[in-house]
């Protein structure tokens, strides 16, 4: 039977000083060019907490506004505050940067992540009061060290800086002297996306209502990789994630695609339980510190705030059909293959068009179609467009060509089939699934029958191959058979001894 | 346009000469087509590639330029670049793409 999807977390952590420190934008930028005006214009343009959360798109991530909400705010939306600053969401939850902080160390197992002791008295008492923690992540903070101790970590032993509001409060060390994988610069960007995965998860738990105990495997679909120098991308963030989370009786590997990476693990998420394989899966990412302030020039030389500064997580439950909740239907996937070609015309069509025309459905048979959700307010300044709108006229123009619409109706398709994009610029995480915990709200509700979720991935950034790719699933309300609903021991005996009966009385009927 | 991009219209441009090369772009708007062109007719205007001061002045052109339609086979545009054609705006790109030859193109 299919698969159900139960329940799904979003999450935001605040990162402002992350953006100076280790965002690829400014930490090249430091190299090639440390005098210049960019790094020296950057702080006056980085938002405060507040900020951050009476932004309208972060509002819509953890849940508190709706995707159709925010389409009715006139863009652009940075000089707009929304009318909802709250931090908590029915999604999950916006984390200031000085918790997070405390979160990382307590993600740490190998006392790498060092805290000066002042920052932690000052901070364990906030996140202590989160209300995703439990006694068992809080006891892994310890006192901290001596800021004098940390500045010589950073100064003399190659530590990365951990800073709050300008000033150093912490620092992660190197795993090890002399091996680039295990460079307190890897372990820093590891340790981010970890931990902002035990926070995805622990929302996506909490908002399924199932026990800790009941999740049998983890998939991590994050971009890092961490290993050694034997095995550079050995794995595996989704067990280190679930150790922390108490995911007990989970074990789970990760799987790799760039931005289609989240996509591909959702199918292997439903196959997994619709196989009977596992009955509670997790598919969990966590965010991208190299990301932050990724178009920052553009924000900068714009007058724009640095948008780029919030490291994103998710998570989505996949369990067993319960009759309710909205089914992954496998019997629909796209997939581009190593043959379909790059032009955005074949990659559509295998995505999108192909997929539906193998299960006789028309483009318009889907509700509403969830390609990558990039926030525009982030990509038209740098010059990029608005992303997930160039999507939805390409499936467009796609549908008028199969003359499942009229080409005066492209634009009306493209508003009411499309979403307007609210997610972080953080590659994987606006990649199809930011819709997911929407969908399932809108399946449940009856407001839509089909939604299909599109992941895209730019595999070339590998230098692997000059390949694209993607995948796409579609989730559909669902059908009212559950699980449970198949045929029981007693049933089975009860329909034999009937059978026997009346074979007997036909028997006995012959003999007269 | 990407530096790497730039250093290989360079190196096509020595090795098979200037007046042998054909630029063809599939840019998503017109200022980015004109930006690209403007790079390999004129030289890099963001002054970061290979290109910077270099005035190759190869020809250029969009895949959804009239001039480039007419090359193709019928059935493979429509295969590769119809779905495009309708998405883009057309008119914006050719006139972005001629300012740009009338005023840099050598061939």
């Amino acid at each position: 039977m299919k698969s159900v999807i139960k329940g799904a977390g979003y999450i935001l952590v605040h990162t402002p000083d992350m953006v100076l420190h280790n965002g690829t934008t400014q930490t090249t930028e430091r190299i090639v060019n440390p005098d210049g005006e960019y790094l020296k214009e950057l702080p006056s343009h980085i938002r405060s907490f507040d900020q951050a959360l009476s932004y309208w798109p972060n509002q819509v991530y953890i849940g508190n506004k709706t995707p159709d909400d925010l389409a009715a705010v006139e863009q652009p939306w940075y000089d707009k505050t929304c009318d909802v600053n709250d931090r908590y969401g029915k999604f999950g939850q916006i984390m200031p940067q000085e918790e997070f902080l405390l979160l990382m160390q307590a993600c740490d197992v190998f006392d790498l992540v060092k805290l000066d002791k002042d920052f932690v008295a000052a901070n364990k008492p906030a996140l202590a009061a989160n209300p995703i923690m439990d006694e068992s992540i809080l006891a892994r903070i310890g006192e901290g060290i001596d800021g004098a101790e940390v500045a010589r970590l950073v100064n003399e032993e190659h530590s990365e800086g951990l800073y709050h509001n300008g000033t150093l409060v912490g620092c992660v060390n190197r795993a090890h002297d002399i091996d680039v994988n295990l460079s307190a610069h890897v372990m820093h960007e590891n340790i981010v996306s970890k931990a902002s995965s035990v926070m995805a998860l622990l929302s996506a738990v909490q908002n399924a209502g199932i026990s800790k105990d009941e999740v049998e495997y983890v998939i991590d679909c994050c971009e890092e990789a961490c290993g050694d120098m034997n095995q550079r991308g050995g794995g595996n963030f989704a067990k280190a994630a679930a150790e922390i989370a108490g995911l007990n009786n989970a074990t789970g590997s990760d799987a790799r695609g760039f931005c289609a990476g989240p996509s591909h693990a959702m199918i292997e998420a439903a196959a997994l339980v619709e196989s009977g394989a596992y009955k509670t899966v997790i598919v969990t990412a966590g965010g991208c510190t190299a990301k932050l302030g990724m178009n920052g020039k553009d924000h900068v030389k714009k007058g724009l705030p640095i948008l780029e500064d919030m490291v994103g997580g998710f998570a989505v439950v996949v369990t067993q059909n319960d009759g309710v909740n909205p089914e992954i239907n496998l019997e629909i996937l796209g997939r581009h293959t190593v043959g379909t070609g790059s032009a955005p015309q074949a990659v559509i069509g295998s995505l999108v068009t192909d997929p539906l025309e193998r299960a006789g459905l028309k483009v318009t048979d889907i509700d509403k179609f969830s390609p990558e959700m990039q926030n525009p307010d982030i990509t038209k300044p740098a010059g990029a467009g608005d992303v997930p709108q160039a999507n939805y006229k390409m499936i467009a123009a796609l549908a008028v060509k199969r003359g499942d619409i009229a080409k005066a109706d492209l634009a009306k398709f493209t508003t009411e089939h499309g979403l307007t994009g609210w997610a972080p610029t953080q590659g994987h995480i606006p990649s199809g699934v930011p819709y997911i915990g929407f969908a399932r709200e809108d399946l449940l509700a009856g407001k839509i029958s089909r939604a299909m979720i599109i992941g895209k991935g730019s595999l070339f950034l590998g230098r692997m191959t000059n390949l694209f790719d993607g995948v796409s699933f579609v989730i559909q309300k669902n059908s009212g058979e559950t699980q449970a609903a198949g045929v029981s021991e007693e049933e089975v005996k009860g329909m034999i001894a009937k059978a026997m009966k009346e074979f007997a009385a036909t028997l006995l009927a012959q003999a007269e | 346009m990407d530096l790497e991009n730039q250093k290989r219209v360079k190196e096509f441009a020595e090795q098979y000469g200037p007046e042998n090369v054909v630029v063809l772009l599939g840019a998503a708007e017109g200022e980015a087509s004109g930006l690209a062109a403007e790079t390999v007719t004129n030289g890099d205007p963001t002054y970061a590639g290979p290109l910077t001061g270099v005035q190759l002045g190869l020809k250029v052109y969009h895949v959804c330029e009239p001039e480039i339609k007419a090359e193709f086979d019928e059935a493979v545009y429509d295969e590769q670049v119809s779905m495009m054609e309708m998405v883009l705006d057309v008119d914006d790109i050719v006139s972005e793409m001629t300012s740009i030859r009338e005023q840099y193109c050598k061939y």
